[in-house]
């Protein structure tokens, strides 16, 4: 999966990509240069008490390590580059591949693991690709070069190589294999423990109400204990981590220099090039060190990348066909023939056959308890999702012929969840119909029974809104919500459960301002309770995702079974009969 | 190994879903804290119990450093000894190997007694970090415990959370990062300070040189980055933020067509946030290359001034070799103790957030054993009934704004008082304030003749039990879960009490049954089976007195109707206060109080109140709007 989306992502930067390489090997030949020419200095010009030959090779060696650096810079500009344009593409196809996901799709996946999805795991690949970019290629280089140039220095002595490199990689690999699975299990830990304070703060009334304190203390006491405890491990492995690596590299050392001695004394070895081999072997293991380092990240970005790649491997369950219909016929209606849905390999559906018709001036409510399907019709209406038996007709038209811009100006969507946008009230407004005037912002929001606490915020219609709608109460939301979508002026109202939060004064006073502003419109209500919904010309009751009543109120009340039992859980005697 | 000193935050290593309240913990920016100096001084005082420990640290950080410092000069010793011998210049002829190996196996005896030091530095340290944190996190979360209410909720919560969590985790990790190495650090330049003014002091000179040299680019750079940065954390803020939102719109921005401007908003943060984090990246890439470059200037001095020194023989060929070494070690922890003060600073600015919830106002104290006692037996009668009284009581949140005031009222034991009346009338209050949740602006309240404020806390909340609006369940057990209301109830009471309120029914259709993990989002059970579990915690609690608050907006009505019937049961026989927003579900109450504004502004049976013809009337019209009501 890693593999796949770097390869898909980096293509474009091809180039870029060879020039980062070419400019990374070029400065690592440029630093391995040096000690060759200071193993020079010392055996031609201070074995030799030749001291120009020290000054002229000084130069030489200032040259090349000014021309190294300029080499890295540009090698750091161009990685740089590339690493950070590759998160941005990556960013931008997700972003772009959710939003034209329907509900069922953003659904499965959970918005919250979608978010986490577009920032965080992007963000993690995005490291890998810009860390190989400035530091991980050089590694190879660094490597093979350092191990020509010893070669060429000392055949037998790179023996010690072939020792040091694998104990290096065992040891550290070890190490960070260890490492890996802890700060996992940290993670998880931490997640407990939070989990346990967030709930002690949300619970806080119910844990003093209870005189649980103690209990708390001490189930939060365990997650304390837990997490110190696998903490304690991650930083005693850490720990060891960098004596081990020093440690390594300073014996082999000793251990150059004592076979080392051997070879010079023989005279088969020059004494600068045994320097100069001390100064190779710390480049090899320092670039082999790194990469073991590198390679600790791989595995999360793995992880992540397979992440990202399901969101792009999935497509929209909605989406335009090939010659979708641009015009609707004017007359407003909704019709719902033998609509059902069913999540694929569920065993019953959501909803099924559900038949009813709907016209302009016309309300149809949709009543029946949690789970009965009330919110998947609404989905079903505003295309959020598609039937998968039967069909949705708009204005005539079956929904999946017409252009999803289309429909979508057509409707007047309240969901369950009045979601605002950060911004403020009147950019929250605009976002049903973007070139409304001030006075079409407070003709909806005074419709909507929002003008009243509106213009008591400070600012009025500029008054902030905080993302989610957080800083008003769940009433003034919904109100503004249904603000937003009567500001469309759309053929087709969709309430899903819009006046929950309302008192029911507030409530009957914004069914009655309804009226005259949804006479060319058709209507869908969802109301949990029956007195906000028994003056409407139909009335559909669902159970279990089955159409059980279909009537107006007088109507159920003598036919639906379901429909009285509802009734009577709410009312009294005397109010049914009102 | 050079770490690049970016100053970016620790990797706060989210490795699955998000936590915590705060989104972007990716791209937090390098706080600052307010005072630097006040909350290290404090967070270092916290180490306090750890300190014969911390000494520990300091003394084997000592001992590992100088020994492996020395390492190099022994080794140079080394070389000295065969480029002596191969020139002649000790006067032998040939190397002599007794002497070298002798050192030799010096140099790895120094290294391996080094190496022990180093780690059992690392090791004591995590435990010294370790323990402190967890003793951090035990305080903050006794803290919790002690806040008055009045406190809590003048705090937003998301910030809240993200104190206890966030900041905290931040501290940790930031502590057992950089406190390691700057450590390390720290020694280890000092030792190799000294090795190299001992060999050399004219070379020492130009190694010394490149300290400010180097300290001077690296400011440079980080003052250029710095700014990057912050855009860079700005912009992913933005561009996470606008994730967040569209995501979690996604209904509202599907039905109202919004797709394709959503995509350019995303399209143009997310270029911004490119521009800003490729800069950013390069600048401090730049950092790595700049120390490696003045580290092989450094280098190529010394390999030209030692190599003229050599020369001239006022020094050793293995004294120069050991100089190299000293100098590429002495700009490596350079950048490294540069980098970890930022990731040091991060950690105190958390800190600093996390001791202002220290520092946060307690709850009055509650009255001592013997105090208790005392109050307690100057009243009549002694045996516990449920009386509740409110005498004259005033209380507001804020000094200005008035909510209850003069309040006066009686329940006699085993009435039910109803509390009806438009929100923000201060129902929710008035039953926090029985619970003291809140302390009182004036007047008291007595419980059998007892001012509750006499009274220590359990003492009082342990007589009363809530059922609150939002039902709030602990990620456990469906069996913990009602246990939560009585610790010592056997398994056949949970049973009873789960048979009483409905609970019973659902729990045989789920899995594991009472042993149902309810999660976070409590997915398992609806919102009106999560309802009547906090009722059976209510009713296994077996109180004297009840405070019902009701919550039906969400759960369908045949639930609700069982909700209903479990709540009158619970009723039976105790003294309840029941808040009610459909009124057809109270009219059986002995006591009917509508508020207003923190009033009571009518008091009665429901046929009293109905007869009235007052608020309570209008009320009750008002939830059959449009329709005549006719009332008997």
């Amino acid at each position: 999966m890693l593999v796949r989306l770097l390869r898909t992502y980096l293509a474009k930067y091809r180039t870029l990509l060879i020039l980062v390489v070419a400019l990374q090997a070029a400065q690592t030949i440029a630093a391995l240069f040096l000690p060759a020419l200071n193993a020079d200095i010392i055996d031609r010009g201070i074995a030799l008490g030749d001291t120009s030959f020290i000054w002229r090779h000084g130069a030489v060696m200032l040259g090349v390590s000014v021309a190294q650096i300029g080499l890295a810079i540009f090698a750091v500009y161009y990685g740089s580059k590339v690493a950070m344009a590759f998160g941005r593409d990556v960013r931008s196809a997700l972003f772009h591949r959710v939003t034209e996901f329907s509900a069922r799709e953003v659904t499965s996946f959970g918005p919250p693991s979608l978010i986490t999805r577009v920032t965080n795991d992007v963000q993690q690949v995005q490291m890998l690709v810009q860390m190989t970019c400035t530091l991980l290629i050089a590694t190879p280089f660094t490597a093979a070069g350092g191990l020509i140039m010893v070669l060429r220095l000392d055949a037998p002595l790179t023996l010690i190589l072939a020792v040091a490199i694998p104990v290096l990689v065992i040891s550290l690999g070890s190490i960070i294999s260890r490492m890996i699975p802890t700060f996992r299990r940290m993670q998880v830990r931490i997640d407990d423990m939070n989990r346990v304070l967030r709930e002690q703060i949300t619970g806080i009334r119910v844990v003093r109400a209870f005189v649980r304190e103690p209990f708390e203390r001490e189930r939060f006491g365990n997650s304390n204990d837990q997490l110190t405890s696998v903490a304690l491990r991650g930083g005693r492995l850490m720990g060891l981590m960098f004596p081990t690596a020093i440690g390594i590299v300073n014996l082999s050392s000793v251990a150059a220099v004592y076979f080392g001695a051997n070879r010079v004394g023989s005279g088969e070895m020059k004494i600068g090039a045994l320097i100069a081999f001390l100064s190779y072997l710390l480049q090899i293991l320092m670039s082999v060190m790194l990469a073991t380092y590198m390679a600790a990240l791989v595995p999360r970005a793995a992880v992540s990348a397979e992440r990202i790649q399901q969101v792009l491997d999935t497509q929209s369950s909605v989406a335009d066909g090939d010659n979708p219909t641009m015009v609707l016929p004017d007359h407003a209606s909704v019709e719902l023939r033998n609509a059902g849905f069913q999540y694929p390999g569920a065993e019953h559906p959501v909803l099924a056959n559900v038949s009813f018709r709907c016209v302009a001036g016309q309300t149809t409510a949709i009543i029946g308890s949690t789970g009965s399907g009330k919110t998947t019709l609404i989905s079903l209406v505003a295309r959020l999702f598609d039937v998968t038996s039967g069909a949705v007709l708009i204005n005539g038209v079956d929904i999946r012929e017409l252009a999803t811009d289309t429909l979508w100006q057509r409707i007047g969507l309240v969901p369950q969840r009045p979601y605002l946008f950060g911004g403020t009230v009147a950019s929250n407004l605009r976002y049903g119909k973007p070139d409304a005037t001030d006075d079409e912002v407070w003709r909806a929001l005074e419709v909507a029974q929002a003008s009243d606490f509106v213009r008591e915020m400070p600012g009025g219609l500029e008054a902030r809104i905080a993302q989610g709608g957080s800083n008003v109460s769940g009433g003034q939301r919904q109100r503004l919500a249904i603000a937003r979508a009567l500001i469309r002026k759309p053929d087709i109202f969709l309430f899903d459960d819009s006046l929950s939060a309302l008192d029911m004064a507030t409530d009957a006073r914004l069914r009655e301002a309804l009226v005259p502003n949804t006479r060319d419109a058709a209507v869908l209500i969802v109301s949990q309770r029956v007195t906000s919904i028994k003056h409407a010309d139909q009335i559909l009751v669902l159970e279990d995702g089955e159409q059980v009543g279909l009537g107006t109120h007088a109507q159920l009340l003598k036919s639906c079974p379901t429909y009285v039992e509802i009734v009577n859980s709410q009312l009294t005697n005397d109010e049914v009969a009102a | 190994m050079n770490t690049p000193a970016s100053p970016s935050p620790p990797p706060s290593g989210s490795s699955g879903e998000l936590r915590g309240g705060r989104m972007n913990t990716i791209g937090v920016p390098t706080e600052k804290s307010n005072d630097f100096g006040l909350a290290s001084r404090r967070l270092l005082g916290r180490l306090g119990p750890e300190k014969p420990k911390a000494v520990l640290v300091l003394l084997s950080g000592l001992v590992s450093a100088g020994l492996i410092v020395t390492g190099p000069k022994v080794l140079g010793n080394a070389t000295n000894l065969i480029f002596d011998g191969l020139t002649g210049r000790d006067g032998s002829d040939g190397i002599d190997f007794a002497a070298l190996h002798r050192v030799l196996w010096f140099a790895v005896g120094l290294y391996l007694v080094g190496y022990v030091f180093s780690y059992l530095q690392a090791f004591l340290l995590a435990g010294v970090v370790q323990r402190t944190m967890l003793r951090l996190r035990a305080d903050v979360e006794d803290k919790l415990h002690t806040m008055p209410l009045s406190y809590l909720d003048g705090q937003a919560r998301g910030d809240l959370l993200s104190r206890v969590t966030n900041d905290i985790d931040n501290v940790s990790q930031s502590m057992q990062q950089s406190l390691s190495q700057l450590l390390t650090g720290v020694f280890t330049i000092t030792g190799t300070l000294i090795m190299m003014l001992l060999i050399s002091w004219q070379l020492a000179l130009v190694a010394i040189i490149s300290v400010p040299l180097s300290i001077f680019v690296m400011k440079r750079i980080a003052g250029h980055s710095r700014s990057r940065f912050i855009a860079q954390w700005q912009h992913t803020g933005t561009l996470n933020a606008q994730v967040e939102e569209t995501f979690t719109g996604h209904p509202i921005m599907k039905a109202f067509g919004r797709q394709r401007e959503a995509q350019a908003r995303f399209d143009a943060t997310n270029d911004e946030l490119y521009d800003a984090s490729f800069s950013a990246q390069f600048i401090s890439g730049c950092v790595q290359p700049a120390t490696v470059l003045i580290g092989n200037l450094n280098y190529v001095a010394i390999a030209v001034l030692g190599g003229l020194k050599v020369a001239n023989r006022s020094l050793g060929l293995g004294d120069v070799q050991a100089f190299i070494q000293y100098s590429r070690q002495f700009a490596q922890p350079l950048t490294q103790t540069a980098s970890m003060i930022n990731v040091l600073q991060s950690g105190i600015a958390s800190a600093e957030r996390v001791f202002e919830i220290l520092d946060a106002p307690e709850q009055s104290a509650d009255p001592t054993f013997h105090e208790a006692t005392l109050a307690r037996a100057t009243v009549e009668p002694p045996e516990r009934v449920g009386r509740i009284e409110f005498d004259d009581v005033s209380f507001s949140y804020r000094a200005d704004t008035p909510l209850i005031e003069h309040l006066s009222l009686v329940a006699e034991p085993g009435q039910t008082v109803a509390i009806v009346g438009p929100t923000g009338a201060g129902k929710t209050t008035l039953v926090n304030l029985i619970m003291r949740f809140y302390e009182l602006d004036a007047g008291r309240i007595t419980l059998d003749g007892r001012d509750i404020t006499t009274m220590r806390r359990y003492e009082l909340r342990s007589q009363i039990g809530m059922v609150l609006q939002d039902a709030w369940l602990f990620g456990g057990t469906i069996r913990d879960n009602i246990a939560y209301g009585n610790v010592t109830a056997t398994d056949e009471e949970v049973l009873a009490a789960a048979k009483a309120c409905y609970v019973d029914r659902f729990v045989h259709s789920l899995p594991a049954g009472y042993d149902t993990v309810l999660d976070d989002d409590g997915s398992s059970v609806s919102a009106g089976e999560r309802q009547l579990i906090t009722i059976a915690r209510a009713f296994l609690a077996n109180p004297s007195i009840l405070i019902l608050d009701e919550a039906t907006s969400s759960v369908d009505t045949r639930t609700e109707v069982l909700i209903q019937r479990a709540m009158s049961k619970l009723r039976g026989g105790r003294t309840s206060f029941v808040i009610a927003h459909r009124l057809s579900t109270i009219r059986d109450a002995d006591t009917i109080l509508v508020m207003d504004s923190g009033r009571i502004v009518e008091q009665g049976s429901h046929s009293e109140l109905i007869a009235r013809g007052g608020a309570y009337l209008a009320l009750y019209n008002a939830q059959f709007s449009g329709a005549a009501v006719d009332v008997v």
